[in-house]
């Protein structure tokens, strides 16, 4: 089957209809923005209320594997980036290997992630009855640090999975010919949406593992 | 109708900038320069940001209207940071009337 999805009546144009695509993902992805941006706000907040048991916890977050992830998704980015190139060109078998690659490099930051929590939870800093914080006077604080940070980077991490699942459909579409030169809006939309979760993730690992590193 | 195709050599630019600037950010956190640590590690964070959503999300080609849309997006964030900042930082500021007592 070669895809031809014709233009949807109530579109003038192709033109159109793309755009009103990228408007809806846009408006999609202002939600995702205020999403986490409640959270980013509650850890400013408390960031400020107590810098100095916040700084400490630097100590223990996994700087190498933090700046490594945040390597492998910007890899994925441009994997990404170039899968949704080879779509707009009609290049089939490049739009697969790119879309796999992106899926592997995700998988990548998820198996990374998950070390990391482990390490976590071996240390005992997973907010929790069984949470022991190694500078005790800022043990309460520094709760609410790591309780922020499951929090935030698990509700990323979520967006990955879903993401995971977008990439495997966007494969299984591509080996089945769904896409053309003319008609690739599923590949441009999850591209937007991958690009977004690398983004959550730029400012995750400054605020969550770097700042505060020299004290 | 579709997006003009970019070159390849724009895409690998801004992914060669995107890695230096994390190498950097990593470098400069190992030094010590006071307050100017955060404001170091956000502008570069906010740079990174806006490469991807600037050349990788294709907002440089997008239409005005969705350009609207994204900088509003990023707009009523500013909003809720400001007004629930300012909220927070403003707290006791203000001596507390006499009807506080009653």
């Amino acid at each position: 089957m070669i895809a031809q999805p014709e233009l949807k009546h109530h579109f003038d144009d192709a033109g159109q209809q793309l755009e009103s695509s990228t408007l809806g993902m846009w408006i999609f992805l202002a939600t995702e923005i205020m999403f986490f941006g409640g959270m980013f706000c509650s850890y400013t907040i408390y960031r400020s209320a107590f810098p100095e048991a916040f700084a400490s916890t630097s100590h223990f977050m996994n700087v190498t594997a933090g700046a490594l992830n945040t390597g492998v998704l910007i890899c994925s980015s441009l994997t990404m980036a170039l899968a949704v190139r080879a779509a707009q060109i009609g290049q089939k078998k490049a739009l697969i290997w790119l879309l796999i690659l992106t899926l592997t490099l995700g998988c990548v930051f998820l198996g990374i992630k998950g070390m990391e929590y482990h390490e976590k939870w071996v240390e005992h800093h997973v907010p929790g009855p069984s949470f022991h914080y190694e500078e005790a006077q800022y043990a309460q604080n520094a709760e609410i640090l790591f309780f922020l940070y499951f929090a935030m980077t698990g509700v990323h991490a979520v967006h990955m999975i879903v993401g995971v699942g977008l990439l495997i459909t966007l494969i299984i579409m591509a080996s089945r010919n769904r896409f053309s030169a003319a008609w690739y809006t599923p590949v441009d939309m999850i591209g937007l949406y991958w690009h977004f979760v690398d983004i959550v993730w730029i400012f995750l690992f400054p605020l969550l593992y770097l700042i505060g590193h020299t004290k | 109708m579709s997006h003009p195709v970019v070159a390849i050599k724009v895409y690998v630019g801004v992914f060669l900038a995107l890695i230096t600037l994390t190498v950097t950010t990593v470098a400069v956190s190992k030094i010590e320069l006071g307050e100017y640590n955060f404001i170091v590690a956000m502008t570069i964070a906010v740079i990174k940001g806006s490469l991807v959503v600037w050349f990788f999300m294709h907002v440089k080609q997008a239409s005005s209207m969705t350009k609207l849309f994204v900088a509003a997006g990023f707009f009523w964030l500013g909003i809720m940071l400001v007004f629930v900042l300012s909220d927070y930082v403003s707290r006791g500021w203000l001596p507390r009337g006499v009807w506080w007592h009653s």
